[in-house]
């Protein structure tokens, strides 16, 4: 039996002066199941509230509705009112009489009715209310950190300081990331292995921090506080605890024709090889592509001379399990290859490079021993054409990204500034659609560009780049001059547009983590909650997230390491009590549902079902309530109705239309 | 050979050989008009009641509903129409893969009963197709033609392809690429000779078409789309179902529902209007749905695959506004 | 007796299903900004737009409502960030097909207001208010057999 009790505010005059509160009060307690009802001058103060709770406890009610301001204002006071009289806090519904009725509304027979109607639909919803328990979920104190660049080190550094356990795991041989690669850094032009470096060994050292190199994420299942990850960790054919790292297997190693991954294949590297001096670990690999004794079964060189005995042709891949609290995503970028850019003939001539390879050719540690010279006469460049947003601002047609890779504007500016530095009477040209530079002390550096090294910013894209003899034919257009222009240029820089590293649509797949359809990883808000992913538990740090640049990649970095640290911080969690939940039985197993929702908080298990009178097994949805935000949008879906959601049924929102509409 | 004949010599095979338990096709029934699916168990079966012929209109995938291979593999003979049905339900989960072996077999061309019976044909003893699509009627009183139209099931004029989704093996090859076939000017033409009205004249339509429906349920119960394991319109807990009241929700919006809950998976076999027993064009709601979604969201076809995915499960951003989306999709 | 008939015209009842995180929230603005809309318009709360089953709207006409809207966050804001994609696209497919039933395209809207839209949610309201007074009373849905 229902027993519920209405109580009507005033507001003081901002409902009372143009809704009849006490006719409201009056009419509403007659409804069926009204069994009190009162109007009161203000029902958030502590004098109302007291009214609530006597009432509760002398008329024995069974759930309440307040006619009065948003829910959205005081729906969470009138919750512990009732809580604190004995009633469970989600027997309360709000009618909304104020913001949507009193304030709104002039005349004052309209406003009573509408105020009726409300106070109706809010009665109507109420009895089919039941009783909801928030639930508790157990956080696991530990950190998953995908992606061992800045981005991952800053934010397991961050977690590891804050006192928390945390697993890098990194794809590579080496952590470090695109940063390593760099040569010197905007504005400030420091040095990158300079400030990266010292990130890299802090890491290393650091007691709460597991570095897991050339190892991949295979799968991950569990939810927010409580994710388990299967982490492949590949044979590297070098026992890690063993190796001393003194190199001598590198340089006795025959075969060396591969290309360095780290120096853009502007190098060869041998098979046996530590990308590069700082690696971490400092601890070779095994290329299996490329070791003559992988191929052919023969040599075994690094073998016989390795004194630590650490080379393990038998060495197999390890695969392990660990549960994790939080899990941070920063698996970061790649530049898009040029090859769709035929125009350029950069797979032909190896005077065309990228901007990546340039920033190689002038690192002190780069295949050059950062002497700038071009690749295919080693002759110091004199002119240098460079072409910024190759593949960005460039949708459609071409296969190009939509978006504005961001950093090329910036280091294409640096480029220009080195080249001028290191060859005062070269000539530098830069083809550009826009130049964007804001950020701290940025536009002042590209102006420098212009004002102080005399570098020719041109407005206009390249259209054809034509080897001849041994100078490139550019032809281009200036558009602000409105003509064609040739250069014959020693050297062509391609700023390519950045996009998300390979494998990030695989994690994101395994996270069920939301995508953008350029793969970048979605955030949950893109203005309020820039660093977590829609899906609880999981933190966006790095350009895995959007272009940026270092400095907002460590900022990212930082926030999303505090909004794990606030996760791995509490003991439990309390889960929202208003989720799906799927009615056993009438279930068809479909997945109709799992495909429309955005955390992945529905799942399938084979259950014992009753149907025609008989025990069978079948696929059931099963929802998480831990993951479960609320929406609804399963509910939709859903044909046989199986699934609804607790605190807005389809049963209680019919109600609710039915009281209107009466 | 004629078709009929290949096929049971292909089913009798499958069925010495063990790679089936049972075949799902049609039996013979009391005339030659009245075959029905059927289950044979056993080689003898089906050389005693095995028959296929323009009159096998049912869409057998839905007699599927809710088996697993631990059933026992059953051959089904399955129709183009069929197989994108019963793709829709492997994609949907409500039949195991492995509790079928699809062999592909060409769709006769259904003939519409009503529309004979209309004709004043009776005693039918034999059909077939002569050229240039005249049908031919071998009955007890003599021949009878007719034009196809005025003798083939509506389901079969608005015809979307004769290639398979899904197969083991398909007893005839098909003619022409996979999924290339022209567009069937007649599939959408009901649906737009409707949009051409005024809401009133709309509305007048329907409600002379839905006030025949007696609830029978018939259209349902040959959807393999609208297949669950309990209709939320036989479920008292779902505030929709069906009460004395004579303002019952269930009544009245029940086809529109319908429409929607199949929306975006109904692959348009034609099923829900060929099982009405009073003929209402229960096809014109889902193919209305399916018009909008091709213009709206580009073409698709439910049970072109099996990966469940429907235009209803997905979106793009880049989505039209509702209000823009309706005027296209009615095309004006 | 002619006065209550044209009562009747100018009273249409609107159901509004907006969504808690933004569209709800716009109308507590326009409340908080004083600023008018009909009373005939009723607001039901739902967590998102895409909770909004179509059973609802059906059942609102089948009922007596002269109009529906459904009001969301506007694309790419969405508090759960896809289920207004989902709404727009279910809401799109159902208002066609009941157009196509002979339930105005007119009757119903889907419109995006974000909780700093007090003035929109307030302009959209009139307005849709208007445009349902003006058609009359609809083709009753319940009759439809």
């Amino acid at each position: 039996m229902h027993r519920i009790g209405v109580f009507v505010c005033w507001c003081g005059s901002n409902i009372a002066a143009t809704v009849d509160v006490k006719a409201v009060a009056e009419t509403l307690g007659k409804e069926p199941g009204v069994v009190f009802s009162m109007d009161y001058q203000y029902m958030c103060s502590e004098g109302g509230q007291s009214a609530i709770r006597s009432a509760i406890k002398e008329h024995e009610l069974t759930g309440i509705v307040v006619a009065s301001c948003s829910p959205r204002m005081h729906e969470n006071t009138f919750r512990k009112a009732a809580a604190g009289a004995g009633l469970n806090p989600f027997m309360v519904e709000i009618a909304n009489i104020r913001e949507q009725c009193s304030w709104i509304h002039r005349d004052k027979t309209d406003a009573t009715e509408k105020a009726l109607i409300l106070g109706r639909a809010a009665i109507a919803k109420l009895m089919l209310n039941t009783p909801l328990q928030a639930g508790e979920s157990k956080v696991v104190k530990r950190a998953l950190v995908i992606g061992g660049g800045i981005a991952g080190l800053q934010t397991a550094l961050d977690i590891a300081d804050a006192g928390f356990k945390v697993d890098v795991v990194e794809r590579k041989p080496t952590i470090g990331g695109k940063m390593a690669q760099l040569d010197k850094t905007f504005p400030t032009l420091d040095c990158a292995a300079c400030i990266l470096t010292p990130k890299m060994v802090e890491a290393a050292q650091h007691e709460n921090i597991t570095l897991h190199t050339y190892s991949q994420v295979e799968a991950v299942s569990g939810f927010v506080g409580n994710f388990t990850a299967t982490i492949r960790k590949k044979a590297r054919y070098v026992d890690e605890k063993a190796c001393t790292g003194c190199g001598d297997c590198m340089a006795k190693c025959p075969s060396k024709k591969a290309k360095s991954e780290f120096d853009q294949g502007l190098k060869n590297r041998p098979a046996i090889y530590i990308p590069f001096a700082q690696a971490i670990p400092n601890v070779p690999v095994i290329d299996t592509t490329e070791c003559i004794k992988f191929k052919t079964g023969k040599c075994g060189i690094c073998q016989k001379i390795c004194q630590a005995k650490a080379v393990d042709y038998e060495q197999q891949d390890t695969v392990f399990e660990e549960s994790y609290g939080a899990i941070i995503v920063a698996t970061g970028f790649d530049t898009m290859s040029p090859d769709k850019y035929g125009e350029y003939h950069y797979e032909e001539y190896p005077d065309v490079i990228t901007s990546l390879e340039f920033e190689r050719l002038c690192n002190a540690a780069g295949p050059t021993g950062g002497h700038l010279v071009r690749p295919s006469d080693h002759k110091e460049p004199k002119k240098v054409v460079f072409v910024q947003c190759v593949g960005s601002r460039n949708g459609g047609d071409c296969d190009g990204k939509t978006y504005c890779s961001k950093i090329c504007c910036m280091y294409t500016a640096k480029h220009a500034m080195l080249t001028r530095e290191k060859y005062p009477d070269s000539e530098v040209y830069v083809f550009y659609i826009d130049v964007r530079t804001p950020g701290k002390n940025f536009d002042e550096f590209q102006r420098r560009a212009i004002e102080q090294y005399d570098v020719h910013y041109i407005k206009g894209m390249v259209g054809q780049v034509e080897q001849n003899g041994d100078t490139l034919s550019v032809q281009a257009s200036d558009l602000l001059n409105d003509k064609q222009i040739m250069l014959d240029a020693d050297l062509v820089v391609l700023a390519m547009a950045v996009q998300p590293e390979e494998g990030a649509r695989a994690i994101g797949t395994m996270l069920t983590a939301s995508m953008d359809t350029n793969d970048f990883f979605t955030e949950a808000h893109p203005k309020l909650r820039p660093v977590e992913s829609p899906t609880a538990g999981i933190f966006l740090s790095g350009l895995c997230q959007g272009p940026k640049d270092i400095p907002e990649t460590v900022a990212q970095a930082g926030a999303a390491a505090s909004k794990a640290i606030g996760l791995l911080a509490k003991d439990h969690l309390v889960t929202n009590p208003c989720v799906a939940g799927s009615a056993n039985s009438l279930c068809n197993g479909c997945s109709m549902c799992e495909n429309v929702c955005p955390y992945g908080a529905i799942g399938y298990e084979d259950q014992q079902v009753v149907r025609d009178g008989k025990r069978v097994m079948a696929r059931q949805a099963v929802v998480n309530e831990a993951v479960c935000q609320g929406c609804g949008a399963c509910t939709v879906t859903c044909p046989s109705g199986a699934m609804d959601l607790k605190g807005f049924s389809t049963r209680q929102i019919l109600a609710e239309v039915d009281a209107i509409c009466r | 050979m004629s078709i009929q004949d290949k096929i049971l010599a292909r089913a009798k095979e499958l069925m010495a050989d063990g790679t089936v338990t049972s075949v799902l096709g049609w039996k013979k029934g009391e005339t030659y008009t009245d075959p029905s699916p059927a289950f044979f168990n056993s080689v003898e079966e089906l050389e005693r009641d095995f028959t296929f012929n323009h009159f096998c209109g049912q869409n057998l995938s839905r007699l599927l509903n809710g088996r697993k291979a631990e059933d026992g593999k059953v051959l089904m003979l399955c129709k183009p129409c069929d197989a994108f049905s019963l793709n829709q339900m492997l994609g949907q989960h409500r039949v195991e893969r492995d509790a079928v072996y699809v062999l592909g077999i060409p769709s006769p061309t259904i003939l519409d009963v009503d529309k004979l019976r209309a004709a004043g044909v009776k005693g039918i003893r034999g059909s077939r197709f002569a050229r240039g699509g005249e049908v031919v009627l071998d009955t007890i009183y003599g021949e009878r033609r007719l034009a196809g139209k005025d003798a083939v099931l509506e389901k079969c004029l608005a015809c979307k392809t004769h290639q398979f989704p899904i197969y083991d093996e398909v007893l005839v090859k098909p003619k022409g690429e996979e999924h290339a076939e022209p567009e069937n000017p007649y599939r959408f033409a009901g649906v737009e000779e409707l949009e051409s009205m005024t809401p009133d004249e709309r509305f007048a339509f329907w409600q002379s078409q839905l006030k025949r429906c007696i609830r029978c349920n018939a259209c349902r119960n040959a959807c393999p789309v609208c297949s669950c394991v309990k209709c939320v319109f036989d479920n008292p807990g779902s505030e929709v179902a069906g009460k004395s009241n004579i303002d019952a929700f269930d009544d009245k919006l029940f086809h529109i529902i319908r429409a929607f809950h199949v929306a975006g998976r109904c692959t348009d076999c034609g099923e829900c209007s060929r099982a009405c027993p009073e003929g209402i064009p229960l096809h014109l709601l889902n193919r209305k749905f399916i018009k909008d979604i091709n213009r709206i969201y580009g073409p698709f076809q439910a049970g072109a695959s099996d990966d469940g995915v429907s235009p209803l499960t997905e979106y793009n951003t880049e989505d039209m506004e509702p209000g823009e989306a309706i005027l296209k999709g009615s095309g004006s | 007796m002619s006065i209550a008939n044209e009562d009747v015209k100018t009273k249409p009842l609107i159901v509004a299903f907006c969504c808690n995180w933004c569209s709800y929230a716009g109308a507590d603005l326009a409340g908080t900004s004083r600023l008018s809309y009909p009373a005939d318009v009723k607001i039901i709360r739902v967590p998102c737009s895409c909770r909004v089953n179509p059973m609802f709207i059906l059942r609102a006409f089948q009922r007596g409502a002269d109009g529906v809207i459904i009001a969301g966050c506007h694309p790419g804001d969405c508090h759960y960030t896809s289920g207004n994609y989902f709404a727009r696209r279910r809401m799109s497919l159902l208002f066609s097909m009941l157009d196509y039933l002979g339930i105005e395209r007119q009757r119903t809207r889907v419109e995006w207001i974000s909780a700093a839209e007090g003035s929109k949610f307030a302009k959209t309201m009139s307005e849709f208010a208007e445009q349902v007074a003006a058609l009359g009373k609809p083709n009753h849905l319940g009759e439809l057999r």
